[in-house]
């Protein structure tokens, strides 16, 4: 079972949240002039990637708020968690606030 | 290839089983083949076998990154059955279980396909009206599946529980007699041994690093570990990693990739007649021939290629086993592990051409892909043999998820499966 650091919570057991899926899918401003590929992109096409992924997390037995979390899929470990509306953290940036955070 | 038959069964007998050839040779790659299948695992080694069986291409071979069927055809729980409920996905598992029923025998090699029926248990009257159906749509599309009430449930599979007083109490069941289960990997070996034999050469611990395209754009071949391996066409066959091998070839697939996790007990006498699965609570199981039961647990929620779930998953299925099953309450369970399933929006599997000219992909299979081993690969040979999809998969395009024209079993099943 993960242990995933809710910004607003701190460290909390996966049991407490519920996975969005990826972040930062931006839905078009106006769907009725998006070509057909363009709109089943922004449905059914994800990163899936290997590596870092940047992903919505909402801590539903807890604050009951939505974040957002950068976290490795091969590990499966936390590198970060940050507010919604929030960019995300570049690599190097997560590797000082993680520190400084823990 | 030696057959198997009573015969050499003997004579290997008499003269200490000293005499037993390898399977399947380990070739050095070739500078170029018909078709390269990337991925050896069931479906991509079906595909190889059929290729060769049916529609003659020989000159063909399986790239695996590490030994072939180790990925999910050795870590599945082997159920297989074919009653979906669209006529898309019956046609495609219904032609799967066709392939089952003979392929003992096809490919002189015993998978141990056992048609001990599997009983899928409903707990709610969401569940019975939607089994109802199922049954119903099965009948019209010529599969079997039946309705059997909570008492003919337990005549058929007596330890279970039908005791009104559990948390989600059993109201009836949907139970296909020709499902059951195969051992898992037989399937990959005997399709391997059957296409090398014929020519297929199945080249492993060689990993697909990136594509090779002519300057009009279509397939040229592979770069690999081993080096490059020129192919008129490719067919991608990954599985939980097709979204990384795609990736290296530039393309997107519509698949995100997710941990499903299974389990076996400790092995125990014949107590377990059929395969029981349970969509409600989430519990999946059989007894396998060695005696362990054979549990399949749920997926977790977030995209992994970790190969391990959290503990929480299959302390959940556990859970429903041992209210379904209470004389289980005291098993040992033996080990655990995960696999990497690709899952597509839609539920249902994707099977067929690319935007690439020469590159097909066969993918999506999710949670549920073993069953479909057989069938699969037969037509996705024909996919990669004529360049066209064979009339079962062209429902499956990877063009749905543009036109909208999904087969949406993820619905229909309530779960996935």
């Amino acid at each position: 079972m993960l242990l995933i650091d809710c910004p607003y919570c701190g460290k909390r057991p996966e049991v407490e949240f519920h996975c969005g899926g990826e972040a930062h899918i931006a839905r078009p401003e106006t769907p009725t002039a998006v070509e057909d590929a363009d709109w089943g992109s922004f449905l059914y096409y994800r990163t899936n990637p290997k590596g870092l992924h940047a992903e919505r997390w909402l801590h539903g037995h807890g604050c009951g708020r939505w974040f957002n979390a950068l976290r490795d899929t091969v590990s499966d470990a936390f590198v970060a968690t940050y507010e919604m509306g929030k960019p995300r953290p570049d690599r190097d940036a997560t590797a000082a606030s993680t520190s400084s955070n823990a | 290839m030696r057959r198997f038959s009573l015969k050499s069964l003997l004579q290997e007998a008499a003269s200490g089983h000293q005499g037993w050839e390898r399977q399947w040779r380990a070739p050095e790659p070739k500078k170029e083949y018909d078709v390269v299948i990337v991925g050896g695992g069931g479906h991509g080694l079906a595909t190889a076998y059929y290729l060769a069986t049916v529609h003659g291409v020989t000159n063909v071979a399986v790239l695996e990154r590490g030994w072939i069927g180790g990925g999910n055809t050795g870590r599945n729980t082997t159920i297989v059955r074919s009653n979906y409920l669209f006529d898309e996905s019956a046609g495609l598992y219904e032609h799967a279980m066709k392939l089952w029923e003979g392929l003992s025998q096809e490919l002189n090699y015993n998978v141990m396909f056992s048609q001990r029926g599997v009983l899928m248990l409903a707990h709610n009257h969401h569940d019975v009206i939607s089994f109802k159906r199922h049954v119903y749509a099965n009948r019209l599309n010529g599969i079997d599946n039946e309705w059997l009430s909570p008492e003919e449930c337990k005549a058929y599979c007596p330890p279970l529980t039908i005791s009104p007083d559990i948390r989600y109490p059993v109201l009836g069941g949907a139970l296909q007699r020709r499902g059951g289960t195969a051992r898992h990997d037989a399937v990959a070996w005997g399709y391997a041994r059957g296409a090398d034999a014929r020519g297929v050469d199945i080249i492993q611990n060689c990993e697909v690093l990136g594509l090779k395209r002519h300057p009009d754009g279509s397939v040229a071949g592979v770069e690999t570990s081993r080096g490059t391996i020129g192919a008129k066409r490719v067919g991608v066959v990954a599985a939980g990693h097709t979204g990384v091998v795609m990736g290296r070839f530039g393309l997107r697939m519509p698949v995100e990739s997710v941990p499903l996790q299974a389990l076996v007990s400790e092995p125990v006498k014949p107590v377990f007649p059929c395969v029981v699965m349970s969509n409600a609570v989430h519990a999946y199981i059989s007894q396998s021939d060695k005696g362990e039961l054979v549990i399949g647990a749920g997926t977790d929620q977030y995209v992994s290629y970790s190969q391990q779930g959290g503990i929480q998953i299959i302390n959940h299925t556990l859970d429903a086993i041992c209210e379904l099953f209470p004389q289980f309450g005291r098993m040992r369970m033996l080990r655990s592990w995960g696999g990497i399933v690709d899952v597509t929006p839609d539920r249902s599997p994707i099977l067929g051409k690319t935007p690439i000219p020469g590159l097909f992909v066969n993918c999506g299979w999710g949670t549920g892909g073993f069953k479909a081993t057989p069938g699969s690969g037969h037509v996705f040979a024909h996919t990669l043999a004529t360049g066209e999809p064979h009339r079962i998969n062209a429902p499956f395009s990877l063009d749905r998820f543009r036109t909208g024209r999904l087969i949406d079993e993820a619905a229909a099943a309530a779960v996935a499966h």
